[in-house]
């Protein structure tokens, strides 16, 4: 987020867009209706399903699954044609205007009316409430990344919130939400292929010596490597033999399981560091078994950039060690040793060459966490960014044209299916899944349809349907709801049993090579 | 110079538009007792316990609800101040079973009795299962009241325990309304509020149903807000005293919100999460697996010994012996496939510090930059 969670309730309109809140981050969603039901803020919601901020909103647009740069060009559009954009901030702090203008021309609120399924004069309304607002705050999660387009779609809002100058001040910002609770913090440890801690790209030479002299090694490769999406798909063809898997459950959150399952099987080894038996743990040669985050002492940083403190309040069961201890007892076996007395020490190392925690340590965390960029001891941190000026000075606006989702519906596939979680259950249920009161209340997967699709293929609540696509089929509980729209039905991804990426299509985004777990095409059938 | 001052107890403090006489106090370190002022929501005054005395006002005045004005002269502990509270303490004590030793006799002056009555009411044979952690106990005992100058009300309404996360037990609700401010200002779920008139006054969910067939969420704002023993935990109910508990702050292992909370721990078990107050970034609130989503730290299926798979069948082993495996093996396939032919998938579930040493290890031992996590998924 460039903003905080708490700024939200500073804003005179949040535009949230592909983010079930209420389902997903329950308490930012708190913020936000406090913000918009009590504090009368306006509240603008993009998505295509009637989630339960509906309620809540001034505004509901409802785009097809997959059509989300034509609606942000289209507010663009309208923005540019009725003056209505920050100019001093476009000629100030930005680059590319005319670009986008032009690219824009063509995106007016009829034509994105035609593709998004909007009606024109709503365009047309939630670009004037957005650009009249003072400060105006876009929230969005995976609805807007887990596309093709999805860097597409994240430049867009980006381009949205720098025309009308809602960058850097209190109530602004563009602010996705992270998902799981220490996403933010593997990333910018540099638990990615392409970068060290803070960024840092493996394929600078400088970067490279730097960790090479605190690490103490020679010889760290400058090549950078492959993320998961393709790790998984190279098990299969052999150019990965060996994976050590921490912490995750592909075999239940990756797409197109079918195809993922038959990868792990190829591996010449595979390892799983996790605190319960998943059904990846299943595949390995070896299991090791890790503390949870009562266990142990750390920090999490949250989707505010907020580095937090985590403590042990009780022992782990059996053997269990921390997942650091585990690897670096790997590690001393390799031949390279690592010892550490505590995390606190590893945070000491950790801080000293990553540049946005060079200002942290334990006991500046004691009381509170603080946001990075945090360079110095007496630095305060930095709840809002971009207010100055961007890393890279002036913010460049993307010129950015539509891309049609990868799958589309046809006679055999007739229906989109997008997926997502649902609040009583957490990404893959090994967790949530040994919570008797969250079983009872969410226990099993289901299709949730709208009642138009459900009298169309003479279904009713509760029957059992055969669900397939080009790359699977489950069978689940149709739900009859109103918050699917005709035409797309919706499934959580959490239930192993019937689970929903059999189905999903593992396209990728190119850029971020996010799949796009929003849309594929799939068809319906009474199950017998 | 009395433009924007009021004097507290004899000392004059200044302040702001909008402030009541009760923010003023607190910012000055003055303790004005409350019991339903819920922090962030309107101030209702309903339960008279934060009355101060105001000179030339005719009647004791909610500190809460009473906005500071030049030149105000407050009393907030004066004989009457004291007098009212200790009355509406009274009252409380009398609306219910409040079994815990305060309230020491009922109308017949029978402390056995009483007691008896609501252990049989509660089928269990402890005092009241917020002993210790109550608001309205707390308050008894500042005030020295007892609880015997009225005689016990009736329990009008049966106890609900038909979810999986919450006991409302209405014998001891006080109506102090704080639930209905947590629900619908902090969390903005709008599932309960106060139904029936009068003395039939209950807080209920969707037209006086269970919670589960209402619009509640279960996130426990209620529950964290409830004063007294009328919102309970199911899990911690009799299970967690906080004498017993220690409690730790940590954050958060769900979403990426990193919500602050205390865990309560005893007998080296997760017993009760509650969420951080007056704390960044959640100020208290949580939500439904947040709060209550922990069994899983405790579960019987938690992995407790290293496991090596043999002939497609795992058997446990000791730490060297599969720590010796796994070095062995990926030593062998790296030197024999070169190092891309490695891969790591660190975890966006651990810490900074595990995968700082993940990522470490990944590049300065096994010599690729084949690492990755779920940041996608």
């Amino acid at each position: 987020m460039t903003n905080t969670i708490a700024d939200v309730e500073e804003a005179d309109v949040i535009l949230v867009t592909g983010s079930n809140t209420t389902e997903n981050h329950p308490v930012i969603s708190s913020f936000i209706k406090r913000t918009a039901s009590v504090k009368g803020a306006d509240l603008i919601l993009v998505d295509p399903r009637r989630i339960k901020l509906a309620e809540h909103a001034d505004k509901w647009l409802r785009p097809n699954t997959g059509t989300d740069v034509v609606w942000i060009n289209g507010l663009i559009h309208v923005i540019i044609k009725e003056g209505l954009y920050d100019k001093d901030f476009v000629e100030n702090r930005t680059q590319g205007f005319e670009e986008l203008r032009k690219t824009a021309e063509k995106f007016t609120p009829e034509y994105v009316s035609e593709i998004t399924g909007i009606p024109a004069a709503q365009i047309i309304e939630a670009a004037r409430m957005y650009a009249g607002a003072d400060k105006a705050a876009i929230v969005y999660c995976m609805g807007i990344t887990q596309h093709i387009s999805g860097t597409d779609n994240v430049k867009s809002l980006a381009n949205l919130a720098m025309i009308c100058g809602n960058l850097g001040r209190p109530g602004t910002g563009v602010n996705p939400l992270r998902g799981q609770n220490n996403v933010q913090g593997a990333c910018d440890m540099g638990g990615l292929p392409n970068v060290f801690t803070a960024y840092q790209p493996v394929t600078n030479a400088d970067n490279v010596k730097k960790m090479e002299q605190t690490w103490n090694v020679s010889g760290l490769s400058d090549k950078a490597g492959m993320p998961a999406t393709e790790m998984i798909p190279k098990a299969h063809s052999g150019e990965i033999k060996a994976l050590y898997v921490i912490g995750e459950n592909p075999l239940v959150s990756d797409p197109d399981l079918n195809h993922a399952e038959e990868s792990l099987d190829h591996l010449d080894f595979l390892v799983v560091q996790d605190i319960f038996m998943t059904e990846t743990a299943q595949k390995a040669d070896v299991v090791l078994p890790t503390c949870c985050f009562a266990e142990k002492e750390g920090t999490f940083t949250n989707t505010e950039r907020r580095v937090q403190r985590v403590r042990k309040a009780v022992n782990p069961p059996g053997a269990a060690r921390e997942d650091w201890r585990i690897i670096a007892g790997i590690s001393g076996r390799m031949g390279y040793s690592m010892v550490y007395k505590n995390s606190s020490e590893i945070f000491d190392e950790l801080a000293s060459v990553t540049p946005s925690y060079a200002g942290l340590s334990y006991s500046r965390l004691k009381e509170e966490g603080l946001h990075w960029p945090c360079p110095k001891p007496n630095h305060p941190g930095t709840p809002i960014l971009h207010g100055q000026e961007f890393p890279i000075g002036k913010g460049r606006l993307h010129a950015i044209d539509y891309i049609p989702p990868a799958e589309q519906i046809d006679e055999e596939f007739p229906l989109y299916l997008t997926t997502g979680r649902v609040l009583y259950q957490y990404h893959t249920r090994s967790m949530t899944g040994r919570t008797d009161g969250l079983n009872e209340l969410a226990p099993e997967s289901f299709v949730e349809i709208s009642p138009a699709d459900a009298e169309k293929y003479g279904l009713t609540d509760g029957d059992k349907v055969r669900i397939a696509s080009r790359r699977g089929e489950i069978v689940a509980k149709m739900t009859v709801s109103d918050k699917a729209v005709d035409g797309t039905v919706f499934i959580p991804f959490h239930y192993a049993e019937a689970a929903a990426n059999r189905l999903t299509n593992a396209a990728l985004d190119p850029v971020s090579k996010i799949p796009e777990y929003k849309v594929c095409a799939v068809k319906l059938a009474p199950a017998a | 110079m009395t433009e924007n001052q009021i004097t507290i107890n004899g000392n004059r403090f200044s302040f702001e538009a909008g402030e009541t006489i009760l923010d003023v106090a607190h910012r000055n370190s003055i303790d004005i007792p409350t019991l339903c002022h819920l922090k962030g929501a309107t101030p209702t005054g309903a339960c008279r316990i934060c009355v101060v005395e105001v000179e030339k006002a005719r009647n004791l005045l909610p500190a809460c609800a009473t906005p500071a004005q030049a030149g105000m002269v407050v009393h907030t502990e004066s004989p009457d101040v004291v007098t009212s509270r200790k009355m509406s303490i009274e009252l409380l004590l009398a609306s219910g079973n409040h079994n815990c030793a305060v309230r020491n006799s009922d109308d017949t002056g029978n402390f056995a009795d009483f007691q008896l009555r609501v252990q049989e009411y509660d089928h269990s044979d402890r005092l009241c299962p917020v002993w210790g952690d109550c608001r309205l106990q707390d308050l008894a005992y500042r005030y020295q009241v007892s609880g015997r100058a009225f005689p016990a009300t009736e329990v009008k309404y049966p106890m609900e325990t038909v979810n999986p996360f919450i006991v409302r037990d209405f014998s001891r609700c006080i109506l102090c309304g704080k639930c209905v401010q947590a629900c619908n200002e902090i969390q903005v779920n709008n599932a309960i509020n106060f139904g029936y008139r009068g003395k039939d006054s209950k807080i209920v969910a969707a037209g006086d149903r269970s919670l589960k067939d209402s619009d509640c969420v279960f996130c426990g704002e209620c529950v964290q807000a409830c004063p007294v023993g009328a919102l309970v935990e199911k899990e911690a109910k009799y299970r967690w005293r906080p004498r017993e508990a220690k409690k730790v702050r940590t954050t958060c292992s769900y979403c990426g919100v990193g919500c602050q909370i205390d865990l309560h721990a005893a007998d080296d078990k997760v017993l009760k999460v509650t969420g951080a107050e007056e704390t960044p970034p959640n100020y208290g609130s949580l939500c439904v697996k947040g709060r209550f989503g922990y069994q899983f730290i405790n579960s019987p299926e938690r992995l407790t010994s290293p496991m090596i798979k043999e002939n497609g069948e795992f058997r446990k082993a000791d730490w060297d012996e599969a720590l010796d495996l796994v070095s062995r093996r990926l030593t062998d396939i790296r030197d024999s496939h070169g190092s891309d032919s490695l891969g790591v998938l660190t975890s966006a579930r651990i810490t900074n510090e595990d995968n700082y040493i993940a990522q470490k290890f990944t590049r300065a031992v096994l010599k690729t930059n084949n690492i990755d996590h779920c940041a996608r998924l």
